[in-house]
């Protein structure tokens, strides 16, 4: 045997130990405005390969076997709910959907009794709806478990900004530069809001569109605390040249007052349309959190047409969520 | 890559405040060699070229399936497909570690059913990685056989795990370090073994 020596500082292991990743540094899921972009890569990264496992013939892998999922869900729901619940089957973990309306919570029971009585039963991991804001932050400072916030009042939906990222990424090279524009009822929006944090830490160019009732007080004018968006009224101004076109739902259950004068006029000044489309980039992709008011916000067409992602988006919810179950299946943090 | 060959330090490494030897045990043209000897051997032990499709373990069996591949080819004027596995999702260890580690994409590129798999992978050690491994294979569908292919076995096995294919075996104390570089990910080819503090020789 030949042996020659070099000098050189160990730094590479090839045996059994996995590659030590640092990058993720989250127990909770609250929203994106506290990610870094390496973790939003990361992300992103996971969930290719998650997405690869829903194309097999066997959509199930054994990673979070004897782990405990609870949803606990204070607003109505159909594709965030059921994707959680795909995504930690897919994974081999045990799932318990907690119906508030037929819980104790109808008797009276607190948040935070219920989310301890939650954690008692043995929960790792318990993603949250709540219509407060504010309310999962409040659910990760008193229990043990992993708090996914699957959309609070009208502050963040962070799980839906990551896969809205994701199916900009499977269509578009790169995040960084794509023209975004965000058309619709933005001040009510949580899946605005994370989609803002989460597209300008990546680099995009965002664009937010909604008559002034419906924008946020002071957007316009950048606040050390929000990331910086353009901001405009006239919906051909923000569809000129996009990328992607994501359209929100007009939240009428929160609208007490009048913000608009009336659905018709609404629709008539700020519905996506094909002839609008006509103006954005020639590959533009159109997309929308669901669930759609057809012809309210967006036209039917336009929906259904060759340019919408919409169903992709819903495909791509179920592996997003897998990698964000599997990044949080880390054993001894905060041990 | 540093290279002191006539400083005084040449071959001392530290580590935790020992000098060391790290010892090189094959380099570039030991590990062609052997990789070529491999592939005659897969080509002989299954008859021919038919059915076989090469899987590597993420990271370095990748390049490693690809260098056999690209001998069988070479030997056999066979076309063989090589696919990429991560089996981190098949790990025993994912919930005892601090952060789990990152999943890259598998992509296997033909139906296994009735094919004849060989696993490759670099060091061969515990057998737990190929038990995640034979997991996640059956998970894809029911090949004929699965053979096991590597560069290094250090033994101190932990299952019943043996390979079919062995570049070198290299008898090793649990708490030596095998480093095996290839270029493709390291920007060159060889074996090293760094051995246990206070054990210099």
């Amino acid at each position: 045997m030949e042996v020659s020596q070099t000098t050189m500082e160990p730094k590479l292991k090839t045996d059994s130990a996995p590659p030590e990743q640092k990058i993720w540094q989250h127990k909770h899921i609250l929203d994106l405005d506290d990610f870094t972009t390496a973790e939003i890569e990361l992300v992103m990264q996971t969930t290719k390969a998650m997405h690869e496992i829903l194309s097999r013939p066997i959509k199930k892998v054994p990673t979070l076997r004897g782990k405990t999922v609870v949803t606990l869900f204070y607003e109505a729901s159909t594709r965030t709910r059921s994707s959680f619940e795909l995504g930690a089957k897919n994974l081999s973990a045990d799932i318990s959907n907690l119906t508030v309306s037929s819980s104790s919570v109808t008797k009276g029971e607190s948040l935070i009794d219920t989310l301890e009585t939650i954690e008692a039963l043995g929960a790792d991991i318990i993603v949250i709806r709540h219509p407060h804001s504010g309310a999962p932050d409040l659910a990760s400072k008193h229990v043990k478990a992993s708090i996914i916030n699957a959309g609070d009042g009208w502050h963040a939906h962070p799980t839906q900004a990551l896969l809205d990222l994701y199916t900009m990424l499977q269509h578009k090279n790169s995040i960084k530069g794509l023209k975004v524009a965000i058309i619709g009822d933005i001040i009510h929006s949580r899946v605005a809001h994370s989609n803002i944090w989460g597209l300008t830490k990546m680099g995009a160019d965002v664009t937010v569109c909604a008559p002034s009732t419906l924008l946020p007080k002071g957007i316009e004018n950048p606040q050390p605390h929000f990331p910086k968006v353009k901001v405009t009224t006239n919906i051909d101004d923000a569809i000129r040249g996009a990328d992607v076109v994501m359209g929100l739902r007009l939240q009428l259950e929160r609208q007490q007052n009048g913000l608009i004068p009336s659905i018709r006029e609404y629709a008539a000044l700020y519905r996506i349309t094909e002839e609008r489309l006509a103006n954005a980039a020639k590959d533009v992709i159109v997309m929308h959190p669901g669930p759609v008011n057809e012809d309210i916000e967006i036209a039917s067409s336009v929906v259904h047409g060759s340019r919408s992602v919409i169903n992709e988006q819903v495909t791509n919810g179920v592996a997003v969520r897998m990698a964000l179950f599997y990044l949080l299946t880390g054993g001894n943090r905060d041990e | 890559m540093w290279k002191y060959a006539s400083s005084p330090l040449a071959g001392k490494i530290t580590v935790r405040g020992f000098f060391m030897t790290r010892k090189i045990i094959m380099n570039e043209a030991d590990i062609k060699r052997t990789l070529a000897r491999i592939s005659h051997e897969i080509i002989e032990r299954n008859k021919s070229t038919k059915n076989i499709v090469l899987i590597g373990m993420r990271t370095r069996g990748v390049p490693l399936a690809k260098r056999l591949a690209a001998n069988i080819e070479l030997f056999e004027n066979a076309s063989i497909p090589v696919g990429v596995l991560d089996f981190s999702l098949y790990r025993d260890d994912i919930s005892s570690q601090n952060v789990p580690p990152i999943v890259q994409s598998t992509d296997i590129p033909t139906g296994i059913d009735g094919k004849i798999i060989v696993l490759v992978d670099d060091v061969l050690y515990t057998g737990r990685s190929v038990r995640a491994a034979l997991d996640a294979i059956i998970d894809f569908g029911r090949p004929l056989s699965i053979q096991l292919a590597v560069l290094v076995d250090r033994g101190h096995r932990e299952l019943p795990i043996r390979a079919d294919y062995v570049g070198k075996n290299i008898p090793s104390a649990r708490n030596e370090e095998i480093q095996v570089y290839l270029t493709e990910t390291d920007n060159v080819d060889e074996v090293a073994i760094i051995p246990e503090p206070g054990r210099e020789d």
